[in-house]
């Protein structure tokens, strides 16, 4: 197996895990720099649209470097999947995919349900849920939790933080009771 | 125009630093010196698609309990992180230009529990938080654009409303 194909199979979590935890770590020792992604999100409201919101006041050229970060995100997510992308198919729990044809998702072909992530979809009943909504969720929520998975669950806790930890159960909670309350619900609603 | 106060519940990420940085770097430097983050981003965004983390379908699977994936790279992320940390502390490690590291504590806010609560309904939702939207938007679903369109207004949103709800 060459070392192209080696990097090219589906990494696994005890890889990727410590690799995600050792941003940590280095953004903290190469400019003194706390690990949050959401941020960025506030950053680009101070930077386009501040309006007469004193929340969007401040200094944000000071804190540009996490969007320096999230655009190295973004080029990362292009040279994976132009470059080193899994050969063989995306591999599914089982489980997990019966519930989601017995919701109505058909394609498990990629990374994303093509049913619901598709350009088509973009002013549907599909589209309003599970871009716009749900987008206005994760940014509306991550600031009023201030973090979000990175600055929290993994930041924070790194840190010992408990507000943290109370955030990370607060994500869960609303991941568990999205996926087993309302999902079925807005399935029905699409379908 | 009124300055918002950089208080640590305010300061984005929730992070007290507006003590030491140095409002005179020219732009020129600053930007050559911010491209470290870009290359630290870059990997990052990396090891997103490459552990399949950006997948809708793998957060899916997390909160179904069909698979541990999620959960040992979470936890796994947290425990090196953790290490760091404490490593830094106890020797004193300085940062590459000789400063003392600094983390800024989390204060407590009714807010990590309210917006948290919606975090998670929306994570569930887009499967996604914020970094991995980014790493999806570069792997070619350009529609996800419309999902950090919407994060960005929700942001705005709470920017907006911010006076008028519990912290």
């Amino acid at each position: 197996m060459s070392f192209l194909e080696f990097i090219s199979q589906p990494w696994p979590w005890y890889v990727a895990g410590p690799l995600i935890g050792l941003t940590v770590p280095i953004l903290l020792l190469i400019g003194n720099k706390s690990f949050g992604i959401s941020s960025s999100l506030r950053h680009i409201c101070a930077a386009c649209l501040p309006a007469n919101i004193s929340f969007f006041h401040y200094n944000w050229k000071q804190e540009a470097w996490n969007l320096f970060f999230v655009v190295g995100v973004l080029i990362g997510g292009f040279i994976a999947t132009r470059f080193l992308a899994n050969l063989n198919p995306f591999q599914l729990a089982p489980a997990t995919e019966t519930a989601l044809r017995s919701l109505g998702i058909q394609d498990f072909s990629g990374l994303m349900p093509a049913d619901l992530f598709a350009v088509s979809n973009l002013f549907t009943l599909k589209g309003l849920f599970f871009f716009v909504i749900g987008g206005l969720m994760v940014g509306f929520g991550t600031r009023w939790a201030g973090g979000c998975t990175s600055g929290h669950a993994i930041m924070g806790l790194s840190n010992l933080q408990w507000p943290s930890l109370v955030a990370t159960i607060s994500f869960m909670a609303g991941g568990f009771a999205m996926t087993h309350l309302v999902l079925p619900f807005i399935f029905k609603l699409i379908n | 125009m009124q300055q918002a106060p950089l208080t640590p519940d305010l300061v984005p990420g929730g992070s007290e630093r507006s003590d030491k940085l140095s409002p005179s770097i020219p732009t020129t430097v600053s930007a050559l010196a911010n491209l470290k983050y870009l290359i630290v981003g870059l990997v990052f965004g990396l090891v997103f698609v490459k552990a399949e983390i950006i997948s809708w379908f793998r957060i899916q699977e997390m909160f179904r309990l069909d698979s541990f994936h999620m959960y040992g790279v979470i936890g796994s992320a947290i425990l090196v992180g953790m290490a760091s940390v404490y490593l830094i502390k106890r020797f004193d490690l300085k940062t590459m230009q000789g400063e003392t590291v600094r983390i800024a504590p989390k204060s407590f806010t009714k807010g990590q529990v309210y917006g948290g609560l919606i975090f998670g309904l929306g994570w569930a939702l887009t499967g996604a938080c914020p970094g991995p939207l980014f790493a999806q938007i570069g792997s070619g679903y350009l529609v996800i654009g419309m999902t950090l369109l919407s994060a960005i207004a929700g942001t705005w949103l709470y920017g907006y409303f911010r006076n008028h709800l519990p912290h």
